[in-house]
């Protein structure tokens, strides 16, 4: 009985074996000839463009799973009424990986040498980019706009086949930097961070953005992801009596910080809070009367907001998501997020000197103020030599009534602060 | 069983009946599939080589997961935890004190060792739920752990490593290389618990899955085998972890979830408990089922999967390898 097991997997992986040779795939690539020659145009002909992306669809990262579906739509969208990119159909690959790193690298090697796919576009999350980003570019396949806002897409210099697209989380620090040295000029900050990553950029970042200034972090408390509750944080917190209260939490943090902020009556900070939590869901369960003036930042029209009903933009994306992807949510930001992140990728291919990896390479590292569909007014990607974060301005909102209001100006990071590097 | 195959045999001259033996038809088996194995990266795309190369490193895991479990009779939740040690261990020693890759792989064996030998103490004393509710603990605390100690795991963010190079002389690709080491290590890992499980300790163990009384009247030192089943376990699954690291290069907590400990087990269990070809099987089912789920229906993957093992469970209790031995003792035999 065991024998025969053993039999089974030996069949099994000859079966394997017979499906095709090691020449058909793998290094096999076409190239472009004329003023491109030799340049890779694998994926890409004159009437399609394949591209695969790499999206958490299932586990406890699944409610990125919208992006794609906004990327999906607007795809579908251009395809049918628009004649595709430059006159190429997109076919928009997604493969789920859970959130988990090797599954990562998995579904890059199939969708690169499998399906043989022109670019990444997209994968989610740092540690899915981190683990797959050294294999794109040995392979020198375009893995472009990335959703994760670590700094390093952009500062490090090995990796030019690897570009962000949102504000990093270095620049929103900055924002809210710029925001305080206007507006309170000598005040005491109190801060609690998620101790990762993206909060160590962020709080990094603005460490970095108030040197120089009467601006002082008076208290600093971390919390883990696996924390259930962060209560004895913002107790100490409170403690040190500060006026500006920097709140850097994912979502379900968000909710608890806020909802400490309440509580605690004999505590009245500038409550900010930063954009990755400043979703209508995480205000909704601590009670729009008890969040009144809380200040955060954006740099994307919130599908929420009034203010864009009769925007031309606005009304398009919510007909065409109706349209193409039935059953989803237009209202839900992450779609929203989706579709505006696609049409930066139609800008870049339009502005391709050559339809190879390499032109799309260069392409989405000569962005000049290149506006995108559904970005706040005045947002817009631009990059270049030394220069590779998309987008880099955004603007503050506060808390009124039921929903985000925009204030002030677009704050354009780069010319208050000059360039991120690493 | 055994009647209907001596019928068989019987009716064979005498000269072959050497090769029908089972353990003549089972080393042909073993060879055929070695030789399949040699010849597979030679004939398919990087990209087969390299899932193939992860299906050999979870049988690696689930070998040692099956020792613990399928023959001694002990359940770990945890197993997760002891291949994410041998990754960290792995990917720690390559990235500060530059150890060479080869001598991170005993590097990892030994410290899983002891930390199963150290996790064996409590298996001596709990027993089924209970030692569950220790082993699942490991395997939670574990991820927040790596996260503390940043400047030695490099926190949240994990550890990039530099790949083994396959060396010039042997004209390989990277992920061909990297596949003949997986191979050369779930070979070598397979021959070990193969020998180990013929001995006396095989014996010892499978008399304390069946019954630990009866066990300790025949002179079976319970404590000393739990403990040390609990330990070698845990060696194959930081071996694993060590190869593991090798080939993806990236380390981070968040790849060794509890979810992790959880699929090795749910495959271990689909593959076969107590099995040789169970770890294989199960290997194939954790490396590919998720994909072909999520090719049948994309939006929920996760619902498939569960679907599925529920299915593989109710058609064969005894795991794919127990369903394999029985479709083929279905086939009439022609004799």
């Amino acid at each position: 009985m065991r024998v025969s097991a053993i039999g089974c997997a030996a069949l099994l992986l000859v079966a394997v074996g017979a499906c095709g040779g090691r020449e058909s795939g793998g290094e096999a690539g076409t190239a472009a000839s004329g003023q491109c020659q030799g340049q890779q145009t694998t994926g890409i002909t004159d009437k399609s463009i394949k591209l695969g992306g790499i999206y958490p669809l299932s586990g406890p990262a699944s409610a990125y799973g919208d992006i794609p579906k906004g990327i999906k739509a607007y795809f579908d969208y251009v395809n049918a009424e628009k004649g595709g990119i430059g006159g190429r159909t997109v076919e928009f690959i997604v493969r789920d990986d859970g959130y988990q790193p090797p599954k990562a690298v998995e579904e890059a090697r199939r969708l690169v040498e499998q399906d043989q796919v022109f670019a990444l576009f997209q994968t989610l999350g740092t540690p899915s980019t981190t683990a797959t980003w050294d294999y794109t570019n040995q392979r020198k396949v375009p893995q472009v706009f990335v959703a994760t806002g670590a700094s390093k897409w952009g500062t490090d210099g090995a990796h030019p086949w690897t570009i962000g697209w949102q504000p990093n989380y270095v620049s929103e620090a900055r924002v809210y930097a710029q925001y305080l040295k206007a507006e309170k000029p000598s005040a005491k900050i109190a801060v609690l961070y998620q101790n990762d990553d993206f909060g160590k950029d962020l709080l990094g970042g603005f460490k970095k953005a108030i040197e120089g200034t009467q601006l002082t972090i008076v208290a600093e408390q971390s919390y883990e992801v696996t924390d259930p509750s962060i209560d004895p944080q913002m107790r100490n917190l409170a403690g040190s009596k500060a006026e500006v209260f920097l709140d850097i939490t994912t979502p379900k943090f968000g909710s608890q910080a806020l909802a400490a902020d309440v509580r605690n009556t004999g505590w009245n900070p500038l409550h900010i809070i930063n954009n990755v939590a400043a979703s209508i869901t995480v205000l909704k369960p601590v009670g729009f009367d008890n969040v009144q003036g809380v200040v955060s930042s954006s740099y994307y029209k919130d599908p929420n907001d009034p203010t864009w009903a009769t925007d031309a933009e606005m009304t398009l994306y919510k007909q065409k998501v109706k349209q193409y992807a039935p059953g989803a949510d237009p209202n839900i930001p992450y779609l929203t997020f989706g579709w505006a992140v696609a049409n930066s990728f139609h800008k870049a291919m339009d502005a391709a000197k050559c339809p190879t990896r390499e032109g799309l390479r260069d392409s989405v590292r000569d962005l000049r103020n290149v506006p995108i569909d559904m970005l706040l007014p005045g947002v817009t990607l631009s990059t270049g030599q030394g220069d590779a974060f998309p987008i880099e301005s955004m603007q503050l909102m506060t808390f009124k009534g039921q929903r985000w209001e925009l204030f002030g100006q677009v704050i354009d990071t780069r010319k208050e602060f000059g360039p991120l590097t690493g | 069983m055994t009647q209907v195959e001596d019928a068989g045999v019987d009716a064979r001259p005498e000269r072959r009946r050497p090769r029908w033996t089972p353990t003549g038809r089972r080393r042909a088996a073993v060879a055929a599939l070695l030789a399949a194995a040699l010849y597979a990266p030679f004939q398919l795309v990087p990209f087969h080589v390299f899932q193939l190369t992860m299906v050999l490193v979870y049988a690696v895991a689930l070998l040692g997961l099956n020792l613990l479990v399928g023959h001694a009779g002990q359940i770990s939740l945890g197993h997760g935890a002891f291949f994410a040690v041998g990754a960290y261990t792995a990917a720690v020693l390559t990235h500060g004190p530059g150890l060479p890759y080869p001598l991170t792989l005993p590097a990892a064996a030994v410290v899983a060792f002891l930390l199963g030998l150290a996790f064996g103490v409590p298996a001596v004393r709990l027993r089924g739920l209970y030692l569950a509710l220790v082993t699942l603990a490991m395997a939670i605390f574990l991820v927040p752990l790596l996260k503390r100690f940043e400047g030695v795991t490099g926190g949240s963010m994990g550890l990039t490593l530099p790949k083994p190079g396959p060396p010039a002389w042997s004209g390989l690709a990277e992920d061909q290389w990297l596949y003949f080491l997986a191979l050369a290590v779930a070979v070598a890992s397979f021959a070990l618990v193969g020998s180990l499980l013929r001995s006396r300790v095989g014996r010892a163990l499978h008399a304390l899955r069946d019954d630990e009384g009866a066990a300790e009247v025949m002179g079976v030192r319970l404590p000393a085998y739990k403990t040390l089943a609990f330990a070698w376990s845990a060696m194959f699954a930081g071996v694993a972890g060590c190869v593991y690291t090798w080939v993806i290069g990236f380390v981070s907590p968040d790849s060794f979830t509890v979810n992790l400990s959880i699929t090795l087990l749910a495959g271990l269990v689909v593959g076969g408990l107590g099995s040789t070809a169970g770890p294989v099987l199960g290997a194939l089912f954790v490396m590919f089922v998720p994909s072909i789920a999520q090719d049948l229906n994309e939006a929920a993957p996760g619902v498939i999967l569960g679907l599925l093992i529920i299915a593989v469970m109710y058609v064969a209790p005894t795991g794919l390898a127990g369903l394999a031995g029985r479709l083929i003792r279905k086939i009439p035999r022609k004799e």
